[in-house]
C-alpha cells in the first residue's frame, strides 16, 4: 500500500503545513461540520442556565434527574433515525413502534415474574422486525421509503389499536424489578440515559470505525458512486432499518419501565419530533452529511425546550411551534452553508 | 506478461464477439478487443458508435448477451462493478463519480479501507496510503478534505489515485480530458506514460483524434456498435481513422426531396452565451433543411436552446420572419412560430405517464379550450389529425406514451410541435435511439414538411443523416460556428474535420 514516492518537490515529503490552501479547505469542511453540534450545544447550555437562574429548582436532583428521563426515549430514538437518514431514507414507522414495543412488553410481563431483561430482548425483536419489513420493502422492494414507512407507522398503529381493544397496560401489574428499570439509578444518574448513551456512543463508533458505518454515508453521499463502488447498497439500507426498528423497540420497553402504564400506541406522533430533532442536529435530510452525537444534541435540545417551557410556566402549545421554526431554521442554515462552503471549497481548490 | 503456449503474449483483458442489446437497439455487434499490458489502446468512434457500452461491458456494469469477456486468457463473468474492480479493471468515467460529502481518503478506499484488529477502519493508514498516492501522481491534494468543491481535473486525479491505490491492471478512460485545460490534460498523460510504462494496460477514449495520436499506440475503431478495425496508430493519419469511424455509403434512408429555397425564416446574429457559445450567427430559409453538425458539447443543443429561449442568450438576437424575439421567452418563441423538438424526448418532449391525445395536445391548451377548460373533443380531434399525418402505430389514443416504441414517441412530440402550425422546426437529435425503419419516416417527414416551405433547423451527431437531409452544414467546434458547407461539398471527412477542430476540410468558410 505504501509507495516510494516518485517526484519530490520541495516541502512534499512532509504532510502539509497549516498554511497551505488543501489544509485550509480541510480546515473549513471540519469547523463548519462541528460548528452545527457546538452552536446546538451552546444553545442548549445557555436554555438551561437561563432557565436554572429564573428558576433554581430546574436543576436540583428530581429536576435534573427528570430531564435526563425525558430526553432519552427521544434520544434513542434520533440515534436510530440518523442511521436511516444518513443513507437518504427515513423512517416515519418508529412512533408506532415504539408504541407496539411498550405494549407488548407490557402485555408479557403483566402479573408474570419476567425479568426486566427478557423483556428488553423481546422489545428489541419486536422492534427489530419491524424494521425488517420496513427495510425490505424499501431496499429490495424499491418503494420510496416515505411511502413505506408512511404504510408501516398506520399498519403497526392498527395491531397496536387492535391488541390493545380500548384496554390498557396498568402500572400496578408491571412487576417492580421492571419499574426499578426506569426509576433507578447508578450513583444519581438514571438507567434510562445511561442505556441511552451507551447507544449513542456505540453507534457512533460503529460508523466512524467499521466499513459498513462508512457506507451508510457513501450511500446517502451519491448512491450511483456507491454502486459502482461495488457497495451493497440494499443489504446496507436494509440494515440501518433493522437498526433504527431494533432502537425503537427498545425505547419502547424502556418506555414501559419508565411509565409503567400503557395505552394503545402511547408514542403517537413522535416520528415527526425525531425528523425533527436529527435535521435540527445537522443530519442532512439529503443523506451522506451529519453525525449521531448532532442527532442526539438535537433530540436533548427539544426535550429540553419542553421541559423550559413547563417550568417558566408557558403555555405548552408554543413547544410545537418553536420546535417547527428550528427546524425550518435548521434547514435554511443548512442550505446557506451547503452553497456558500461548496463555493469556498472550490476557491480553495490547490492554486 | 502472460504467454499463451504457442508463445504470444495473452491479452490481459479482452472480449470476443460481444452483442448488447437494450431494447430494439443493438448497440454492440459482436465486437473483439484485445488489451495487452503496458499499451496504450485507443477506442475511436462517432457519437452513438458503441464505445460507451463497451466501457460499461469491461467494468461489469453492462452484462453482455452473447460473446465472452476474458481476463489473462480466462473466461469471466462480471457480477458487478465489485468484480470488474477486484480483477483489477478501473473506470475513469467522463464524470467522475465521487462521494462530495466523504473526504478523498475516504473516496479512495470506500469500501477497501486499511484495517485493524476487529475489523476496524484504521485512519492513519488510510490517510498516510492517500498521502502517498498523491505525492507519487505529484499533486498537492489533502487527505482529508472534503471531494466537494475540487475541480474536474482534480477530481480525475482523485478517480486514478482510487485506480492506483488497488494496482489496476486495466485502466479505461472515457473522454477525460473533455473537460481540461491544455496543462491539466498534459500532466494527465504524464500520469498515464507512467502507468503504462509500470505494465498497466490503458483503454482511451477521445474525440480530439490529436491526442490519440500523442498518448496511443493502437487502436480500435467501432461504427455503428460493430468493430470495424484495430491496427497500430504508427500507420495511420488523422483522415484514416476519420475514414474508417465514419466511412459507409448513405443509401435511400435519406429520402431528400427537391425543394425551393424561398425568403429567410430565422435568423440568429451574433447570438453568445458567456461560457458555453460564441458569437453564432446564421439563416434559416424557408423549405431549407440545415443541420448543426459537431461532437458532443460542441454547444449545439446550447445554442438552440437559447434560440428557443429555454436558455437565456448574454448577447445577440434572434429574429423570425424578420421579427426580433424577447430573450428568454419560449412563449414568445412559440407564437412567433418556432417549434423545438428537444433532444431528451423522455425527459423534455413528453409526460410519459400521460395519454397520447394529452402529450399532442398540451402545445395547443389555448385553442382547445374555452373558458380555461380544456374540452375533450377538441383535443381527440386533433390528437386524431396528427396521428393519421405522421401514421402513428397505436392502440388507443388514450394509452400512455410510455407503451409506445421509441420511434412513435418521437412521432408523438413531433405532433404535439407541428400541431402548433410553426414556420421554424428546430429538431435536436431527431433519430437517436430510433430503429432504422422509424428513421426512415421521421426523415420523409421533415423533407416533405420542408418541400411545404417549413424553414427546418436539425441537431444531429449522426453523419449520414446530416449528410442525407441538410441543404447546408454549420459546423460547431468548441462553442463556436467553425464551417458552413454546402450540401454537394458536405462529406463525411469534410464534417469531420471540421468538427474535430481540423483544418482542410473542403469548401470550409469562416463563419
Amino acid at each position: 500500500m505504501i509507495t516510494t514516492p516518485r517526484k519530490t518537490r520541495q516541502g512534499e515529503e512532509a504532510p502539509p503545513g497549516p498554511g497551505t490552501p488543501g489544509r485550509s479547505a480541510r480546515a473549513l469542511a471540519e469547523a463548519l461540520l462541528r460548528a452545527r453540534e457546538f452552536s446546538i450545544g451552546g444553545a442548549l447550555v445557555l436554555l438551561i442556565l437561563v432557565t436554572w437562574i429564573t428558576n433554581p429548582s430546574f436543576l436540583d436532583s428530581q429536576g435534573t434527574q427528570d430531564l435526563l428521563l425525558n430526553s432519552s426515549i427521544l434520544l434513542l430514538l434520533a440515534v436510530g433515525q440518523a442511521v436511516v437518514v444518513l443513507t437518504r431514507n427515513i423512517d416515519l414507522s418508529v412512533g408506532s413502534v415504539v408504541g407496539l414495543s411498550a405494549f407488548a412488553c407490557g402485555s408479557f410481563v403483566s402479573g408474570s415474574d419476567h425479568s426486566a431483561a427478557t423483556m428488553v430482548l423481546l422489545g428489541i425483536a419486536l422492534g427489530a422486525l419491524c424494521g425488517l419489513v420496513s427495510g425490505a420493502l424499501v431496499s429490495f422492494g424499491r418503494v420510496p421509503a416515505l411511502v413505506v414507512t408512511l404504510g408501516m407507522l398506520y399498519v403497526i398503529q392498527g395491531i397496536g389499536y387492535y391488541w390493545a381493544d380500548g384496554g390498557q397496560i396498568s402500572a400496578a401489574n408491571v412487576p417492580d424489578p421492571i419499574l426499578e428499570l426506569g426509576s433507578g439509578n447508578v450513583l444519581g444518574v438514571p438507567y434510562l440515559p445511561l442505556i441511552a448513551v451507551a447507544v449513542l456512543v456505540a453507534t457512533a463508533y460503529y460508523l466512524r470505525t467499521y466499513r459498513s458505518g462508512r457506507e451508510l454515508y457513501a450511500i446517502g453521499s451519491n448512491p450511483e458512486a456507491a454502486r459502482l463502488a461495488g457497495i451493497p447498497i440494499r443489504r446496507r439500507v436494509l440494515g440501518a432499518y433493522l437498526f433504527s426498528g431494533a432502537v425503537a423497540g427498545l425505547a419502547g420497553a424502556l418506555w414501559l419501565a419508565r411509565f409503567g402504564t400503557v395505552v394503545a400506541d402511547p408514542a403517537n406522533g413522535w416520528e415527526l419530533t425525531v425528523v425533527s430533532a436529527v435535521v435540527v442536529g445537522g443530519v442532512a435530510i439529503t443523506g451522506g452529511v451529519g453525525s449521531v452525537w448532532g442527532a442526539a444534541l438535537g433530540a436533548t435540545l427539544l426535550t429540553t425546550i419542553g421541559s423550559v417551557l413547563v417550568v417558566l410556566k408557558v403555555n405548552s402549545f408554543w413547544q410545537q411551534a418553536i420546535t417547527g421554526v428550528l427546524l425550518l431554521a435548521a434547514i435554511t442554515t443548512d442550505r446557506i452553508v451547503h452553497t456558500r462552503t461548496t463555493s469556498a471549497l472550490r476557491k480553495r481548490s490547490r492554486k | 506478461m502472460k504467454q499463451s503456449e504457442t508463445g504470444d503474449p495473452v491479452p490481459v483483458l479482452a472480449l470476443t464477439d460481444v452483442s448488447k442489446s437494450f431494447g430494439a437497439v443493438r448497440a454492440l455487434r459482436e465486437v473483439s478487443l484485445r488489451l495487452y499490458s503496458g499499451e496504450a489502446h485507443a477506442l475511436a468512434g462517432e457519437n452513438g458508435a458503441g464505445k460507451s457500452t463497451l466501457i460499461k461491458t469491461l467494468a461489469g456494469v453492462h452484462r453482455p448477451d452473447t460473446g465472452t469477456v476474458l481476463l489473462d486468457g480466462e473466461p469471466v463473468d462480471f457480477q458487478g462493478p465489485a468484480d470488474a474492480r477486484d480483477a483489477g479493471i478501473a473506470v475513469i468515467y467522463q464524470e467522475p463519480t465521487l462521494f462530495a460529502d466523504l473526504t478523498i481518503a475516504e473516496n479512495i478506499f470506500m469500501s477497501r479501507q486499511p484495517l485493524r484488529s476487529f475489523g476496524r477502519i484504521d485512519h492513519a493508514a488510510v490517510h498516510e496510503a492517500t498521502a502517498a498516492l498523491m505525492r507519487r501522481l505529484g499533486v498537492d491534494l489533502d487527505p482529508k478534505r472534503p471531494a466537494r468543491g475540487l475541480s474536474i481535473a482534480d477530481q480525475q486525479i482523485v478517480e486514478i489515485a482510487k485506480a492506483l491505490s488497488f494496482d489496476a491492471r486495466v485502466l479505461i478512460m472515457d473522454e477525460p480530458t473533455a473537460a481540461l485545460t491544455g496543462s491539466e490534460t498534459a500532466r494527465l498523460f504524464s500520469v498515464v506514460r507512467t502507468l503504462r510504462a509500470e505494465g498497466a494496460a490503458v483503454l482511451f477514449i477521445s474525440h480530439r483524434l490529436e491526442e490519440i495520436f500523442q498518448l496511443c499506440q493502437r487502436v480500435t475503431t467501432l461504427r455503428d456498435g460493430c468493430w470495424i478495425a484495430s491496427e497500430p496508430l504508427a500507420d495511420l493519419t488523422e483522415d484514416d481513422l476519420v475514414h474508417r469511424m465514419v466511412g459507409r455509403d448513405l443509401d435511400e434512408l435519406y429520402p431528400k426531396q427537391d425543394t425551393r429555397i424561398g425568403e429567410c425564416a430565422l435568423s440568429v446574429r451574433r447570438l453568445t452565451r458567456e461560457g458555453v457559445f460564441f458569437d453564432v450567427s446564421f439563416e434559416v430559409r424557408r423549405g431549407e433543411i440545415v443541420a448543426l453538425a459537431g461532437l458532443v458539447g460542441a454547444g449545439r443543443s446550447e445554442v438552440v436552446q437559447a434560440v428557443f429561449g429555454v436558455d437565456r442568450a448574454d448577447a445577440g438576437a434572434v429574429e423570425v420572419n424578420g421579427r426580433t424575439l424577447p430573450p428568454g421567452s419560449p412563449t414568445a418563441a412559440m407564437d412567433a412560430g418556432i417549434a423545438l423538438v428537444p433532444e431528451d424526448r423522455r425527459q423534455r418532449g413528453l409526460v410519459m405517464e400521460m395519454s397520447i391525445e394529452r402529450n399532442i395536445g398540451l402545445t395547443g391548451l389555448d385553442e382547445l379550450g374555452r373558458a380555461g377548460l380544456v374540452r375533450r373533443t377538441l383535443e381527440r380531434g386533433r390528437a386524431t389529425d396528427w396521428a393519421t399525418k405522421l401514421q402513428l402505430k397505436y392502440n388507443r389514443l388514450s394509452d400512455t406514451v410510455e407503451v409506445l416504441s421509441g420511434g412513435n414517441q418521437q412521432k408523438v412530440v413531433l405532433a404535439k410541435w407541428l400541431a402548433t402550425e410553426p414556420s421554424v422546426l428546430i429538431v435536436d437529435e431527431p433519430t437517436r435511439g430510433i430503429d432504422v425503419g422509424t428513421k426512415a419516416e421521421v426523415h420523409r417527414l421533415l423533407s416533405s414538411l420542408a418541400a411545404e416551405g417549413l424553414a427546418v433547423l436539425m441537431v444531429s451527431s449522426d453523419l449520414p443523416e446530416v449528410l442525407g437531409m441538410a441543404d447546408r452544414v454549420l459546423v460547431m467546434h468548441e462553442g463556436r460556428l467553425v464551417a458552413e458547407i454546402p450540401r454537394d461539398e458536405a462529406t463525411e471527412a469534410s464534417v469531420m474535420a471540421a468538427a474535430t477542430g481540423r483544418n482542410g476540410g473542403s469548401g470550409e468558410e469562416a463563419a
